[in-house]
């Protein structure tokens, strides 16, 4: 009698299986070239003289003697020499994306692990304060941060936007390492109060080792954050070009008619690159740690 | 010696405390004094060209929320914000469900795909932006020259500069909001990956007996993920939902750097930009934003609201 039933089962799915297969695959195949495509037109069109572009937009390929460089020397080269100056604007972008993380970790770290362990006054308040601060639109963070800074004159300085994306990320950042700490077994931590080590001991010799994965994963989130972030970059430094970030000066450029269309794809590239290169070495670490917790459902 | 009287719990209430105090000393400084204060700007007069000598004890007043709320740009602005949230939300997340589902089981190359969907939303916004709009470009653009050559239009379409197009069905004059429905494809495009990303997490850890089970029962596919994987699903869902509704809500960057605002696409936060920038009031951009957050607040009270309602029914 089972047999039976199991053989009707079969047969009665078995012809919309292969359909179901067949459009699983199509689809697979629709949201990869949905992915991808923009990315593809972005390298191509920045390899392209502008001519070439113009004489056949439709074109999805770029011919041997068509191919150029000469876009990402024009994006490259400094502003004296003619070109648009982003290595500066890259060098930008690595100091306050490098220096947000650096700080970031350096501050979410024990926060992290006092929300994760340590029975503190006002301990339950902290993830309402967290969640409050990102219902607020960043704009309106960003008019009185707009005029303290000028005030004190940190405006069009890096350092004002590093302050900024480090008190921006941080709650994230939190909340990805708490969940990892708890998924270190307390009973460690017992062991080394044991054996005499004090809270700041335990979390720098058993909980930090421990936790490494995460702690790379979080500060990669937070280098993400900061190296794509775009509107506090636009309020604080618009009138200071040498301290653009790659981002601002992207955008800034995009509005420049005189500037070729296949030179701002060089700069988007040089934009993307360094991104997307860092999010395939780490895709697992990243998604890890992102997601940890979030399957408890 | 009063020190070593301290019972563990009291000390580690301490440690805790001090560990966290940087924390709280740079979200204090950085977003929650901000916040108050751009509250209080709200009421009071400031102009852009002041703000070197802004005083925060200026006298108060109700003219910019006078202002704000009786013009009328508010709330067309708040209108197409709930338009565009609504619209870009149900899009990102529907898309984020059906990817995930897609690469639910294991193939050749499942890896890749998974990484390559996640892409839009690492990419950075300046340069995904810079590309849709050079694709959408109705000169030179890949998607307008494959419309004309490929599917027969008999024009470019201007995606992101159209207001509104009239499209002819049956007779009946259909206006479409070209514009506004553009960005809502790109959000959709970019954000679905978040989607992706957490609700394959959840479809991870599913236990297999449920699905077994309505196998052996009969259950059809689609049955299965109506009655078995959706149903367990949707906290997860509800989750995004309501994270993907305040980001959008409160996004600028992706309607500035696309549209401008133009074309129907002024959304709450690129009309304080505007306010701010263009009009130069800081006073009335302030009233804006503290109008706009109110109406979060209580779109997010309704639906908490709504959320537990559900629950206790369950």
């Amino acid at each position: 009698m089972n047999t039976s039933r199991r053989r009707t089962v079969i047969t009665r799915n078995g012809a919309p299986a292969l359909t179901l297969k067949a459009v699983r695959w199509i689809l697979i195949a629709a949201f990869l070239l949905a992915v991808l495509f923009p990315f593809y037109y972005m390298f191509l069109l920045s390899v392209k003289p502008i001519e070439s572009l113009l004489r056949d937009p439709g074109s999805l390929i770029v011919s041997a003697q068509d191919f150029t460089l000469k876009t990402y020397a024009a994006v490259l080269s400094p502003t004296a020499d003619g070109g648009q100056g982003f290595t500066t604007l890259l060098q930008n972008s690595a100091i306050v994306a490098l220096s947000s993380v650096v700080i970031a970790l350096i501050v979410a770290i024990p926060g992290a692990y006092a929300v994760a362990r340590l029975p503190f006054f006002g301990r339950r308040q902290i993830n309402t304060l967290f969640v409050a601060t990102y219902l607020f639109p960043a704009i309106v963070v960003a008019i009185p941060l707009f005029v303290l800074f000028t005030r004190i004159g940190l405006r069009g300085s890096l350092l004002g936007l590093i302050l900024v994306y480090t008190a921006q990320t941080v709650p994230v950042a939190i909340y990805m390492l708490r969940n990892y700490f708890d998924t270190v077994p307390v009973s460690i931590e017992e062991a080394g109060l044991m054996d005499g080590l004090s809270r700041i001991g335990i979390l720098w010799r058993i909980t930090l080792p421990l936790s490494l994965p995460s702690i790379v994963a979080t500060g990669l989130f937070v280098f993400m954050i900061a190296w794509n972030e775009f509107l506090f970059a636009l309020l604080f430094l618009i009138d200071k070009r040498e301290s653009w970030t790659v981002s601002l000066g992207l955008s800034r450029l995009a509005g420049n008619i005189e500037v070729p269309t296949t030179v701002l794809m060089a700069g988007s590239v040089v934009l993307t690159l360094p991104i997307i290169v860092l999010f395939f070495l780490t895709e697992r670490l990243l998604t890890g740690g992102l997601t940890a917790g979030a399957d408890k459902g | 010696m009063a020190r070593r009287r301290l019972t563990l719990t009291q000390r580690d209430a301490r440690t805790g405390l001090a560990l966290i105090s940087p924390t709280l000393f740079i979200v204090l400084a950085a977003v929650v004094i901000p916040l108050l204060w751009s509250v209080l700007i709200s009421f009071q007069h400031l102009k852009l060209i002041q703000i070197g000598t802004a005083d925060p004890f200026s006298p108060l007043t109700l003219d910019n929320f006078a202002r704000v709320v009786g013009s009328g740009a508010l709330w067309a602005s708040l209108g197409t914000t709930i338009v565009y949230t609504v619209g870009s939300v149900i899009v990102s997340v529907g898309l984020g469900l059906l990817a995930a589902m897609l690469v639910r089981k294991p193939f050749r190359g499942r890896t890749l795909v998974r990484a390559a969907f996640l892409l839009p939303y690492v990419a950075p916004i300046v340069a995904v932006t810079f590309v849709w709009r050079m694709m959408l470009n109705p000169e030179f653009g890949i998607v307008n020259e494959f419309g004309q050559g490929i599917l027969g239009w008999s024009e470019p379409i201007p995606f992101l500069s159209q207001a509104t197009a009239h499209w002819n069905l049956l007779g009946a004059d259909i206006p479409v909001p070209t514009a506004l429905l553009t960005v809502i494809a790109f959000e959709g495009w970019r954000y679905f990956p978040f989607a992706f990303l957490f609700i394959m997490a959840r479809l991870e850890a599913l236990s297999a007996e449920p699905e077994e089970a309505a196998l052996v029962d009969g259950a059809g596919p689609f049955q299965t993920f109506r009655y078995i994987i959706l149903p367990q699903l949707l906290p997860v869902i509800g989750v995004l939902a309501l994270l993907r509704t305040i980001w959008t809500f409160n996004d600028f960057d992706d309607i500035f750097l696309l549209t401008g605002g133009a074309a129907g696409t002024q959304v709450a936060s690129v009309r304080i930009y505007e306010l701010l920038t263009v009009q130069r009031n800081v006073g009335a951009a302030s009233a804006q934003s503290v109008v706009m957050a109110l109406l979060l607040i209580a779109m997010i009270t309704v639906y908490w609201v709504a959320l537990r309602r559900r629950g206790e029914k369950v």
